[in-house]
């Protein structure tokens, strides 16, 4: 169709201000599709940060609460559960396994967990991937503990150093446990979730190092050394919360009903993915801004090309005359204007998507090795798609106007070059 | 033999009417004032009219109504046997891509063609004047180049410089090759010459005849410059045939 060959030529020559146009529009698309990747990417990342557990069991609080605390560790619980609760729990015909946690001490920033080793070979995240060592292993002994892969490689530990805890979650100079320092024995690869961030020590440890310490100080006169105290009985007193996996799913509800109903003290029990998705509605707020506010800069893109459009017909009356007078139709004019409209759309995603892509290629290995988080180079989703068929229609949409402006203009301008 | 072919059709038609107007009245907007009422207006076919009037007095609107991009309000406007009051604009479209060739007064090429395809533009709308062009040649740009070697334009390297780049005497003359792409029945030249110098327009005119004879065409000339009249067949003095006034209407 020679009339688009025309729009063409015509663009060519106009390629400073069409280029800026097509930039703007594929910059505006790049960051519409980044987002939304971003968006599905962070709500996956998210919601795969635990898996496997069917039931997180603590001191009766809010779902998201105990969620917050036992599985991002963040915040603190407001009370513990007994131990003796704990192994209750454990013994429930329909539990397959448990992994206690024991939380209030730091290092360095870093939170610091109390719990077995059954946590190394039950613990889930995305999608049932295990726990696994890039060096050493478990502990096997009292003062021995294993790094997340973000604790070990911000503080540059390697194995067999050693290493003090904190009293609490700051980590204050006279509130140390420097008495009992720690062997690093196994460091985490990256798993993109808390784990990363967790000092892990055994249940009893966490008993050991506080055998000689009473409400958050240690106890003045009382010294009891770290031979000493593996003589103690370490069995802890309480816990903070507990991890259980079930024999069978279908018994969920009726062991979530008992520890719901546990006389001996106030329990909670919660299913990690209800509570996951319910802190998801409280931050996916900014979730929700987020698209429309890239969806904006695309209509400025479009805008940007509107006013492109418009101020370019001024000047191309004389241009729709000439064509006019060898025999080009009013609707040849608004396909002349509309094919343009067309063709910076199109190159727009076009070029917005491969920047993207690009970009992505180029962040890939280093968010891979930084974040453990793998970036699929996938083709566009579905749903990205449909955001992509939205841009172009509107693309077309806003093409309309400039293009029927021309169609107007030829038609009353006629033969006459008037400029 | 082709040639002669072609003016055989032509002439087929010597003595008929090119252009035949009848009653006719014309104005912008249903407000406006009439700016056209013609009696009756004929051009013979191979005829080289010279029109002539005072600015304003609707020469250009004139030409707008024999291209057939405006119709009259009322009368009878026929051009090349049909009749261009009754047909659709989308006909009428048509009908200019097929049969009229038109220049301008001055910038009458497209600035980001080169000048092969400003010429051979109108064979893009009508395959009438394509095939007009391909019975001369053997491609469109060999009927372009034998056109603009005619005409001179080919020496050098202007073929190669944006059509911008040449001089207005130059655009005009690529201007003529392109209404005679195709030999069109009926070229319209509104005021080609009012940018160029006293030589080069009478040079241009002459050069425009020597087309127009070859492809047999009926040529509407519309110029201020009284000294061209003389090489025309014939001269329409606007005011005498028609009754309108319109208002803007001042001696040259
Ligand atoms: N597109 C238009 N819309 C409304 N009025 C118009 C239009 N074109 C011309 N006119 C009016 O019609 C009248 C005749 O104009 P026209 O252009 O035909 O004059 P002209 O004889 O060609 O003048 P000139 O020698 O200056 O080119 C003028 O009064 C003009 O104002
Ligand atoms: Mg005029």
């Amino acid at each position: 169709m020679p009339i688009l060959r025309l729009a063409w030529m015509s663009l060519l020559n106009r390629r400073l201000t069409g280029g800026l146009t097509l930039v703007s529009i594929a910059l505006s698309v790049m960051l519409l599709i980044g987002v939304e990747r971003l968006r599905v990417d962070a709500r996956e990342s998210f919601a795969n940060t635990i898996s496997g557990t069917d039931l997180i069991v603590g001191a009766r609080s809010g779902g998201v609460q105990l969620l917050l605390y036992s599985v991002f560790r963040i915040g603190n619980a407001t009370n513990n559960m007994s131990w003796k609760s704990y192994l209750d729990i454990a013994s429930m015909p329909s539990v397959a396994w448990t992994i206690p946690l024991s939380l209030g001490d730091s290092h360095r920033g870093y939170r610091v967990l109390g719990t077995n080793p059954d946590y190394f070979t039950h613990y889930r995240f995305s999608r049932d991937r295990g726990l696994t060592f890039t060096q050493g292993q478990a502990f096997d002994d009292l003062f021995q503990t294993v790094l997340g892969a973000e604790v070990a490689e911000a503080l540059g530990y390697q194995l067999d150093d050693a290493i003090v805890i904190a009293h609490g979650a700051n980590d204050v100079g006279y509130a140390r446990h420097e008495d009992k320092p720690f062997q690093v024995v196994g460091i985490m690869e990256h798993t993109g979730t808390p784990v990363d961030r967790t000092v892990h020590v055994s249940l009893e440890a966490i008993e050991a190092i506080h055998i000689d310490w009473q409400s958050g100080a240690p106890i003045p006169g009382l010294s009891i050394s770290a031979e000493r105290a593996r003589k103690f009985d370490l069995t802890p007193q309480a816990i903070t919360a507990a991890l259980i996996g079930l024999k069978s799913r279908i018994a969920t509800f009726k062991v979530q009903r008992a520890v719901n109903g546990y006389t001996e003290e106030p329990l909670s029990a919660i299913l990690p993915g209800v509570a996951l998705s319910e802190l998801w509605g409280i931050i996916g707020i900014a979730e929700n801004a987020l698209p429309i506010v890239s969806a904006f800069v695309v209509l400025f893109g479009l805008l940007g090309m509107l006013i492109a459009l418009l101020t370019s017909l001024n000047e191309r009356r004389r241009e729709m005359a000439i064509l006019r007078s060898v025999g080009a139709r009013p609707s040849h004019i608004f396909t002349l204007v509309m094919g343009e409209a067309a063709a910076l759309t199109l190159a727009g995603i076009g070029l917005g998507l491969t920047l993207l892509y690009g970009l992505l290629l180029l962040a890939q290995p280093i968010v891979e090795s930084r974040y453990g988080i793998h970036i699929a180079l996938s083709g566009p989703t579905r749903h990205e798609g449909l955001l992509l068929g939205i841009v172009l229609l509107t693309g077309l949409v806003v093409g309309m106007l400039p293009s029927y402006r021309a169609y107007k203009q030829s038609l009353a301008d006629g033969l006459s070059i008037r400029v | 033999m082709k040639e002669k072919h072609e003016r055989g059709s032509h002439s087929s038609r010597a003595g008929e009417n090119v252009v035949a107007i009848r009653d006719l009245s014309f104005r912008w907007q249903p407000q406006a004032p009439i700016v056209l009422n013609i009696d009756r207006l004929g051009i013979d076919n191979g005829e080289r009219v010279f029109i002539e009037g005072p600015s304003g007095s609707g020469k250009s609107t004139l030409l707008s109504l024999l291209a057939g991009v405006s119709v009259p309000q009322k009368g009878e406007l026929r051009v090349l046997d049909r009749r261009l009051d009754q047909l659709s604009s989308v006909q009428r479209d048509y009908f200019r891509a097929h049969h009229i060739g038109y220049i301008f007064q001055m910038f009458n090429l497209i600035p980001y063609l080169t000048m092969v395809d400003n010429v051979t533009l109108p064979c893009q709308f009508s395959k009438i004047r394509r095939d007009n062009a391909l019975r001369r040649s053997n491609t469109l740009d060999a009927e372009a180049m034998r056109l603009l070697d005619h005409l001179d334009m080919t020496r050098g390297d202007m073929l190669h410089r944006p059509v911008t780049a040449l001089s207005v005497g130059q655009q005009q003359r690529v201007a003529a090759a392109r209404v005679l792409m195709g030999a069109p029945e009926l070229l319209i030249a509104d005021e080609p010459t009012s940018s160029l110098d006293a030589d080069l327009r009478e040079a241009f005119v002459r050069l425009l005849f020597q087309e127009c004879e070859q492809a047999g065409s009926t040529l509407v000339f519309v110029s201020h410059d009284a000294s061209l009249e003389k090489l025309f067949d014939r001269t329409i003095r606007l005011a005498e045939v028609n009754a309108a006034r319109p208002e803007s209407t001042q001696e040259h």
